[in-house]
């Protein structure tokens, strides 16, 4: 074996092998660098970096201060998501895909199974509590989003407090999704057909408790941030990205709306009987991060708005069913909170267990083998904190999907960075990416 | 093929069923007129606007109140071009691109499915491609619409398909020196085995008969 390396001499010494980095090319090389006149620098901000939102990785080429070109680096955290889902039923898609953009579960869910109804043909018989049901979940999952996006932000250009108080909103959320749910994160609870359970006793008047206290809350976050000198400094004419760059870069959600184009598929192209609800679509047209960063604050409270309207209808819809009437379909257990958690109801376990041998074979047929869906393809989009996310599904007759793609928001609008950021001041790139808002976990699936 | 399993399982090791079905990718045919909707509009106007619209439209597919457009590659730029720039058409944004791999429908085997969305109109579309996976060239389409650049790189990453004229096609979310592309059919659900002291659990696709 050859001690000898090409790049450094070594040489032995009492306390070991000792290494010198010298000879090769190292003086040209150094003198060459010497020679130009440009001090062009080449920074690797990430993967592991507290601001880049994740295992983000930008490659920076640099100016002095100024950045003259930007290069995303995304793939860190590339699961396989949508390759495992071939191997699962048509159900267990839903514990797949709510892995994907991990700060929107629900919206991944509502979206892959939108698609798989229409696959099915079944969109008109998914009953109305079911899409009501949805409707508040993901309402309130864009609070809980749009806080860690504002939150976050904020801490990455240097304001902590916002951060504070946006994670207790956010904690207030996700005791609600515990308590519908049983999880505060990655629920699988919109399935095929419906949803995993209905909501619990009392659910409703702890949801409208929670309403008003976010309510009077976001209050702290505004007079913290809202006319702020300094934030909006930090984020004025910032990460400017307007309509023309936006349409042919693809790019949806809030930075869309921050170019003055009031496009939300929950008005345009509603889904789940968004067209029934009262609410605003917020546009600004400043198309920088502090027109974002409004926007956002400003969709909270058209939340809200949507949250309360949908109160009204589940207390008018009590009782009713909140899975899809059809038996081959519908998963045959409900979920019931016991003592230890949740898990199967007891009644429905007495049932298969101890009463009839049919509705045994019957569960065991549907959660072993699962459903057939008829050939075909669909492409089902709904509008996520983050802009459009879209399913492309494709059948082929079988219980397991034969493609199951998601056009993730993130993944679209991160491909902007470079549109945002090219020429502006290195310090300014973490605001701008802050305000695409991208979650990795969405971006690399 | 040894088909010992974990857990002491033979033979498939599958106990749901499923195992024994014998999957085949079906298509629709093509749809006659009308088609229903804005559908018949968009292809008139289409049409209209593109006098070589009968050789490069090889179906028109409307299933599930979607319309698919079925386009030979060599004419999928100026179509794509066409439907962005026509005003009564106006597709200004393209969600992007993903492959579906067909290994049954041999000389077609590599589709690439085109979502495009008109803000003007409020419509959507698909443009679907079909290329042999010996030959899988398609023309990018970054020219047209630039934010199909990362879209196609995940194509490629994933299908191997190849998009010709693309400022930079890499693999984006593989790392770069990956052998194989993993969403293609013939690609095994893959994993790496998990090592514990004195036992070893096999990767996913070793466990049951998921190939």
């Amino acid at each position: 074996m050859s001690t000898q390396d090409a790049y450094a001499t070594s040489r032995e010494t009492t306390e070991g092998r000792v290494y010198s980095v010298t000879g090769g090319d190292w003086d040209s090389l150094t003198t060459d660098i010497g020679a130009t006149k440009e001090e062009r620098v080449v920074v690797n901000m990430g993967p592991q970096h507290p601001s880049t939102h994740g295992v983000l990785r930008l490659i920076l080429e640099l100016e002095g201060e100024t950045v003259t070109e930007v290069r995303c680096g995304i793939g860190y955290l590339h699961t396989g998501i949508e390759k495992n889902a071939e191997y699962r039923t048509w159900t267990q898609g839903v514990t797949f895909v709510t892995r994907m953009d991990y700060l929107a579960p629900i919206f991944n869910e509502a979206a892959y199974c939108l698609a798989v109804e229409k696959l099915l043909g079944i969109t008109n018989d998914i009953p109305e509590r079911a899409s009501i049901i949805r409707v508040l979940m993901m309402e309130l999952n864009r609070i809980s989003s749009h806080m860690v996006a504002l939150g976050t932000g904020a801490l990455e250009l240097g304001a902590l407090s916002p951060m504070i108080f946006a994670f207790r909103e956010r904690e207030t959320v996700l005791d609600l999704f515990e308590m519908i749910s049983g999880l505060r994160m990655n629920m699988a609870y919109i399935r095929p057909g419906g949803v995993a359970q209905d909501i619990p006793t009392g659910g409703v008047a702890k949801i409208r408790e929670a309403v008003a206290k976010l309510r009077t809350n976001f209050k702290d976050n505004e007079k913290l941030l809202i006319g702020n000198t300094i934030w909006m400094k930090r984020t004025q004419n910032i990460g400017y990205l307007d309509l023309a760059g936006c349409t042919t870069l693809g790019v949806t959600g809030p930075v869309l709306r921050s170019a003055g184009l009031p496009w939300d598929l929950r008005k345009i192209q509603p889904y789940c009987g968004y067209e029934n609800y009262e609410f605003d679509v917020v546009t600004t047209d400043t198309c920088d991060v502090y027109g974002r960063f409004l926007i956002r604050m400003k969709e909270l409270e058209q939340s809200l708005r949507i949250i309360e309207q949908a109160c009204d209808k589940l207390d008018a819809t009590a009782g009713q069913p909140v899975m899809v009437a059809d038996k081959k379909i519908a998963w045959p257990a409900q979920l019931a909170v016991g003592a230890d958690g949740m898990g199967n109801s007891l009644a429905h376990i007495r049932e298969i267990m101890g009463e009839s041998m049919e509705s045994l074979i019957h569960h065991f047929k549907l959660v072993t083998e699962g459903f057939k869906v008829p050939a075909g393809q669909v492409y089902v989009a709904v509008e996520s904190p983050r802009g459009e996310t879209g399913v492309h599904l494709v059948s082929d007759g079988g219980t397991h999907p034969y493609r199951v793609h998601f056009r993730e928001p993130s993944f679209n609008n991160l491909q902007s960075t470079s549109a945002m950021c090219e020429g502006s001041m290195i310090a300014d790139v973490i605001g701008a990416v802050a305000s695409i808002d991208p979650v990795m976990g969405g971006v690399d699936r | 093929m040894s088909e010992a399993g974990m857990f002491g399982a033979h033979g498939t090791g599958d106990t749901s069923g499923f195992g024994g079905l014998v999957r085949s990718a079906a298509q629709t045919g093509s749809t006659e007129r009308p088609y229903g909707g804005y559908f018949d509009e968009v292809t008139d106007d289409l049409e209209r606007a593109y006098p070589l619209f009968s050789d490069a439209i090889e179906r028109v597919v409307v299933d599930r109140g979607e319309l698919t457009l079925y386009v030979k590659r060599d004419r999928l730029f100026d179509v794509a071009k066409i439907l962005r720039d026509t005003p009564t058409l106006r597709f200004e944004m393209c969600m992007g691109v993903n492959g579906v791999h067909y290994p049954q429908d041999s000389g077609r085997e590599m589709h690439a499915v085109y979502s495009l969305l008109s803000l003007t109109h409020n419509r959507r579309i698909r443009l679907e491609v079909c290329v042999p996976d010996s030959d899988s060239h398609i023309p990018s389409l970054v020219e047209v619409w630039a934010g199909i650049n990362w879209h196609e790189r995940e194509t490629f990453d994933m299908f191997g398909i190849i998009f010709d004229g693309h400022p930079g096609l890499t693999r984006i979310l593989m790392p770069d020196d990956w052998p194989g592309h993993p969403q293609r059919k013939d690609y095994p659900l893959g994993g790496i085995a998990i090592e514990y002291i004195g036992a070893t659990v096999p990767a996913p696709s070793e466990r049951r008969s998921y190939s």
